[in-house]
């Protein structure tokens, strides 16, 4: 128990579809071939921040484009196809690439200056901590 | 296209009955691309969280193993507020058809890809044709 009380309205599954669906109206479905669901992500939450991992092999990082707004995290890039020879064929296609848009929704505002974010092995980990407008305040019982 | 919605749910690689890794942990199957040309073969897998040391490949009896072992920094701590995919190793097995100039085996990683070209050995295998009758 953190004593946010945020995780009762935080239906993380429902809360993520229903951002899916607003980020796809917003920007047009781009009906991405990776899914709605690429990259896949981690959330860690504390009281000072968050930290959100992502799974995107394969991804340059040059290729990867991190924003943040309030409570939104917004992941954009392209996964590349790899540049094939004219005579191969294909025995087995199990990876997605194209252009993709993952917003995450986050339990608190975030200060959009402090957001650190680093891509290695094909794991991105952005940091981001929590805005101190935001953060709740500390009441003393006096007995 | 409601079913691309779902979380994709990374498969677990099967043991062979009574064998268990050492590594306490799920060990998952990489996402897998073969391609192949007159040349060779191309294969490419996905192992996000390995590094490019902690990739093994082997060869045996026309069987390919790729194994990979996630590095420390990747392996999340088990507190995630909101979790769509576990961390855990990499293993796979293809029964190779053709015969593979093992020297000449090229293994790459780079983001958490693995891109394996195998070269196919010059025909010295011999072809039998099948009659009808």
């Amino acid at each position: 128990m953190n004593g946010f009380g945020w995780q009762g309205w935080w239906n993380p599954w429902q809360r993520l579809r229903e951002m899916e669906r607003e980020m796809s109206r917003l920007f047009g479905d781009v009906a991405s071939p990776v899914g709605a669901t690429f990259p896949p992500v981690n959330v860690y939450t504390d009281n000072e921040g968050a930290t959100v991992t992502a799974e995107l092999p394969g991804v340059e990082p040059k290729d990867l484009d991190i924003s943040v707004r309030d409570r939104t995290l917004v992941l954009r890039g392209e996964r590349k196809a790899p540049e094939g020879a004219d005579d191969e064929r294909w025995l087995r296609r199990e990876r997605a690439f194209g252009q993709f848009t993952r917003s995450v929704d986050l339990p608190f505002a975030v200060d959009a200056d402090k957001v650190e974010a680093s891509c290695r092995d094909g794991v991105l980990k952005v940091q981001l901590q929590r805005s101190e407008a935001d953060k709740p305040k500390q009441i003393t019982v006096q007995s | 296209m409601a079913e691309t919605k779902d979380i994709q749910k990374k498969r677990e690689t099967q043991m062979q009955r009574g064998v268990e890794p050492t590594q306490q942990g799920r060990v998952f199957l990489p996402p897998t691309d073969i391609r192949e040309t007159n040349e060779s073969i191309v294969l490419t897998a996905d192992m996000p969280g390995v590094k490019v040391d902690c990739v093994n490949v082997t060869l045996e009896n026309d069987v390919l193993t790729v194994r990979g072992t996630v590095a420390e920094e990747h392996r999340s701590d088990p507190g995630a507020a909101y979790a769509e995919y576990e961390v855990g190793n990499y293993q796979r097995s293809f029964a190779l058809s053709d015969e593979i100039d093992r020297d000449k085996i090229d293994a790459r990683m780079n983001n958490g890809v693995l891109t394996l070209t195998l070269p196919k050995t010059r025909p010295s295998q011999k072809r039998i044709e099948v009659k009808a009758g």
